[in-house]
């Protein structure tokens, strides 16, 4: 890259806080200075190029006094508003079974948002066999078994409930799976680590229904049952249930879309996306969790013994950084906003920690308020490329203390064939000319990216 | 009964007020609105109708039989086209044909070497397949189905015909290689 411009004339001031031009976190709090957002210039760049160079000739003539956009009357108002067409780019990344394209999962572009809250649209999608489209008039919500009364609920009785608003993710518990294997991917963030997604959901606490039923002293599960082709269950401790889980009925303050469950579904704040179980119409209460095949064969992980935990629910404590994005270019050396998320099924994120030098020096990120527990929190890092090798992480503390790990101990403890709960600290290796590529440590051969599953899908 | 319902309620309550103390934090205690009790009784026969969960005790398990070699037939018709022919090699993942196990560099997960229990096996077979019509096969036919795939994975023999009570005499190879989590958090937290 020939064009490497001094654009590093900064105040004395900002002294590096950590190897490799890492800076006080307060710098974004200083005026006077100006930025460029990695995001914009990474991953929204090649659409607004493709943009640019369809219509090069066009773009010559508009007058930037007045563009035409300011010399006619722009379009009426709308009913239901959709994305400016120029960024048609920021889309979900469905991978689907070949033959049954209702089984699999469509990825969130984490790498194209910001902020925390994950627009209705682009929340990750994970269908054991497609969306249903459910009638609200033909549902109904069954509560039996261990409790007192057996009853249903129409979703015009459930309307008339007390609900509450709660800001959590979900998680898959198949996110980041392609993390196992022996290469790292090189796909941009969101389509390899975006079966995650964070939302503002409304809903009934379970609790209020429960106790209604009455909840018989013997019962120490929930058997939830979805209104899919799947018609999947899982079971969930009634502890949680009692204590901060809903039957969720809105999304970020409309009602639910299809994909996430329509016209109800429960939410479990902080464990496994799975016991979400969308389109719910079942709860059943006993004694003992059911034992069902997403609880045994699936969404447990195998460990080298040959032994595979099961019922691990909680989602631990994972920061991925959402820019720089692996596969694309930093432009210049400067000065740029390292960004991205953190989050723990335990609570709250305590600190995230940044390190551009591989994990030898680390400086504590700044974090967007309010921090809320179990859902996503955005870090934010000032840093100054000076046109070298860098090697670039993130890392986690949440509020009960737990440490976001680095790949090789979480490896060394669960072997490289779990599958599931792949929580590992995530290496970004930045190259000379500016290339960002996603490693597992800095010594591994960037072109090592053999795409191939070999960790067992 | 009003009476009783309040018992539970309190008793709720005091649960929660327990995890409370261990587990929400401080800006985070939810207390239990109360609600408008607008739950319409269901009937025995409404609920037994849609009970469709076979626990890994036997509960659940209906009425009925079938054989592997009914089973076979079936597999044959409706399940090889994405499955493959014997539990292998089909767009959809192994169900048996494991020599490897479940250690080692490829990891070999099968009915055989994974599920830990039959009744999984008939729970799920039941309310989910064939992907591309679930909920078309019959109890017989479930049964049928569920003892080719045991028969595949070399767990029992030809001449079984499965229904509630012979399925409950198989032991599945893996039923004891699975460490319970959540429990043995909660025996670390007491």
């Amino acid at each position: 890259m020939s064009k490497k411009k001094n654009t590093n004339k900064l105040p004395n001031s900002l002294k590096p806080v950590a190897g490799n031009g890492l800076l006080d976190r307060r710098l974004f709090l200083q005026k006077g200075l100006t930025f460029t957002a990695l995001t914009t210039a990474a991953t929204v760049a090649p659409s607004v190029i493709a943009k640019a160079s369809e219509g090069s000739e066009k773009q010559a003539e508009i007058d930037p006094i007045r563009p035409p956009w300011m010399r006619q009357p722009g379009k009426p108002f709308s009913f239901y508003g959709v994305p400016s067409p120029y960024e048609d780019k920021v889309v979900r990344l469905p991978s689907a079974n070949s033959v049954l394209q209702g089984n699999g999962a469509s990825w969130s572009p984490l790498h194209q948002l910001e902020g925390t809250i994950t627009p209705n649209g682009l929340h990750f999608e994970r269908h054991h066999n497609g969306v249903p489209q459910i009638d609200p008039e033909h549902h109904k919500l069954l509560i039996h078994g261990l409790v007192e009364k057996e009853l249903f609920f129409s979703i015009d009785d459930l309307m008339r409930y007390p609900r509450r608003s709660q800001t959590c993710f979900i998680e898959c518990g198949g996110n980041s799976n392609s993390s196992w294997n022996k290469n790292a991917s090189k796909s941009p963030l969101g389509y390899s680590h975006g079966l995650v997604s964070c939302s503002n959901w409304t809903g009934i606490p379970l609790s209020t229904l429960l106790s209604e039923v009455g909840v018989r002293k013997k019962a120490r599960w929930l058997i939830a049952e979805g209104a899919d082709a799947f018609a999947m269950n899982m079971s969930i401790p009634l502890e949680k249930a009692m204590d901060d889980a809903m039957l969720a009925l809105f999304q970020n303050g409309e009602r639910l879309r299809p994909e996430n469950g329509y016209p109800m579904r429960l939410l479990v704040p902080g464990w496994e996306g799975v016991l979400n179980v969308k389109w719910v119409r079942r709860i059943e209460l006993s004694d003992q969790p059911v034992m069902a095949r997403n609880e045994t064969s699936k969404y447990t992980e195998l460990l080298p013994s040959g032994k595979s935990r099961m019922f691990t629910l909680e989602m631990d404590a994972k920061s991925l950084i959402t820019s720089p994005v692996s596969s694309t270019f930093i432009p210049e050396p400067g000065l740029f906003q390292i960004t991205g998320l953190a989050w723990s099924g335990r609570g709250k994120v305590k600190k995230v920690e940044v390190s551009a030098d591989n994990g030898e020096t680390w400086a504590e990120a700044a974090l967007d308020g309010p921090i809320i527990p179990k859902a996503f929190t955005r870090f934010r890092m000032p840093w100054r490329w000076d046109g070298k090798p860098a090697y670039l992480k993130s890392r986690v503390t949440d509020e009960t203390g737990y440490v976001q790990p680095e790949r090789d101990e979480l490896v060394a403890n669960r072997g490289r064939h779990g599958y599931f709960h792949y929580n590992a600290i995530m290496t970004l290796a930045v190259e000379e000319d500016g290339f960002v590529t996603h490693v597992y440590k800095a010594e591994d051969d960037k072109n090592s990216g053999n795409l191939g599953i070999d960790a067992d899908w | 009964m009003y009476i009783k319902q309040k018992m539970i309620k309190i008793l709720a309550i005091s649960v929660l007020m327990l995890i409370g103390s261990v587990v929400a934090t401080e800006d985070q205690q939810f207390s239990i609105p109360e609600g408008p009790q607008l739950g319409q009784p269901a009937t025995a026969e409404e609920v037994a109708a849609l009970s469709i969960n076979v626990f890994s005790d036997g509960r659940g398990l209906p009425e009925g039989s079938g054989s592997v070699v009914q089973g076979a037939s079936i597999y044959q018709s409706k399940c090889i086209v994405c499955h493959g022919a014997g539990g292998l090699g089909g767009s959809a993942e192994p169900l048996a044909g494991a020599k490897m196990g479940l250690t080692g560099e490829w990891p070999e997960k099968t009915i055989g070497t994974l599920w830990p229990y039959a009744t999984t096996l008939f729970d799920f077979t039941r309310r989910s397949m064939p992907m591309t019509a679930p909920g078309s096969l019959n109890n017989d036919e479930v049964y049928a189905v569920t003892a080719y795939l045991l028969y595949l994975n070399g767990i029992v023999d030809k001449n079984l015909v499965l229904n509630k009570e012979t399925l409950m005499q198989v032991k599945m190879p893996n039923v004891d290689g699975f460490i319970n989590i959540y429990e043995q958090k909660k025996q670390k937290n007491k």
